[in-house]
């Protein structure tokens, strides 16, 4: 077959053609995948929510503005027999080496951090990203920020940093903190 | 032409990584795993061997002085179809490799196949010119993933063989030590193809 020539007429056509051919295929993978996606992030946050504070049967969802930082952190309250037994806090920072880090951490009433999970991060592999590992993290469990200092161990903290990745342990701590400070200041209206 | 020899190519004589050098980008950048090197490469492979195929379909419809950006739309569209799939299906997979996914479209392997093989072979031809070079691509990278994981993190696809504790060198997580790790490859495979 011969091949198309290269006129006005049929260049405007064929790149026509194609677009169009291309964005209803995509429009209709896009309607295909848009369900499994929302659920797996949905379902994502549930389970870090679950993972950091203790059991609960019902959950309050609320914003709130922290002091330092532009963007609203999102307070989970948990209730078990309508006794608030922990707070899940969606909490972040922009210190991170790749930009921002936004980690769920959750703490008790009376301020004590149970366990923390990070639920985005675009650190260094290998580097920072090991502050998923149980090693970094577990250190803040059960501690409180009253008296367990946010700081790594350098600038005269509590806190043992990533070997080679003391930007994304100071982000780590940073966004904690913040988390901290809000709930802090939240504290009256439990 | 034969056909088998059409699609070993793509592993050692032409390997896309190590002879040819193209699409160097995203192997340097997230080669820092043998996971992630892995999922990179077929994710690659599965763009290639379909843009192949439908360019290889469509070429002689396609008037000469528009097929660029002809090329970049379809292997866009398959680009954005693998991220959506992949967000959907491998939500980690996907988080770890980021922003190098939608990266795929400007790949120099994929359009450089385009362009030079599947603007010009039938079909056939084509699809096994993408999984040769597919295959060729994920094999690079995947090596180059298992190496720098190996001494980087001491372990292998995440399973650690080193204490807690343990001082792994850390410089081939970083780019460096993917440069480095190319280099002594090509090296290698340099000599490889020369004494046979």
């Amino acid at each position: 077959m011969a091949k198309t020539e290269s006129n006005l007429k049929n260049m405007i056509l064929t790149l026509l053609v194609i677009t169009v051919v291309a964005s209803f295929a995509l429009g209709s993978i896009y309607n295909l995948t848009k369900g499994p996606i929302e659920q797996s992030k949905r379902l994502k946050k549930e389970l870090a929510i679950k993972k950091v504070v203790p059991e609960f049967d019902s959950i309050m969802t609320c914003k709130v503005k922290p002091e330092d930082g532009t963007d609203s952190l999102v307070f989970n309250k948990v209730y078990k027999n309508d006794e608030l037994v922990g707070t899940a806090i969606e909490t972040y920072t922009d210190k991170g080496f790749g930009g921002r880090i936004r980690l769920m951490a959750g703490f008790l009433p009376d301020g004590t951090i149970k366990n923390i999970e990070v639920l985005e991060l675009k650190e260094t592999p290998g580097l920072g990203t090991k502050m998923v590992e149980p090693k970094f993290k577990d250190q803040f469990n059960d501690k409180n920020p009253d008296s367990f200092k946010l700081l790594v161990k350098k600038d005269g903290g509590d806190v043992d940093a990533i070997t080679a990745a003391t930007i994304s342990s100071w982000a780590f701590c940073d966004a904690v903190q913040r988390a901290y400070n809000t709930l802090k200041k939240q504290g009256g209206n439990k | 032409m034969n056909q088998w020899k059409n699609f070993t190519k793509g592993l050692i004589k032409e390997n896309p990584v190590f002879i040819i050098l193209l699409g160097l980008c995203p192997v340097l950048g997230v080669t820092t795993s043998a996971m992630n090197g892995l999922g990179m490469g077929l994710a690659t492979s599965f763009v290639l061997i379909m843009s192949n195929l439908v360019i290889s379909l469509i070429k002689n419809f396609i008037p000469d002085k528009v097929r660029i950006p002809c090329f970049i739309v379809v292997i866009a569209s398959f680009v954005t179809i693998v991220q959506m799939v992949m967000q959907a299906y491998l939500p980690d997979l996907y988080k770890q490799l980021g922003i190098f996914i939608p990266l795929i479209v400007v790949n120099c392997i994929i359009l450089g196949r385009a362009e030079a093989f599947a603007s010009k072979n039938n079909i056939i031809s084509s699809i096994i010119d993408g999984f040769g070079m597919g295959l060729g691509f994920t094999l690079a990278v995947t090596v180059l993933g298992i190496i720098r994981e190996i001494l980087g993190s001491g372990s292998v696809f995440d399973i650690i063989f080193v204490g807690e504790n343990a001082k792994t060198i850390l410089l081939f997580v970083m780019p460096p030590g993917a440069f480095i790790v190319l280099g002594y490859l090509i090296a290698l495979v340099n000599k490889l193809n020369k004494s046979s």
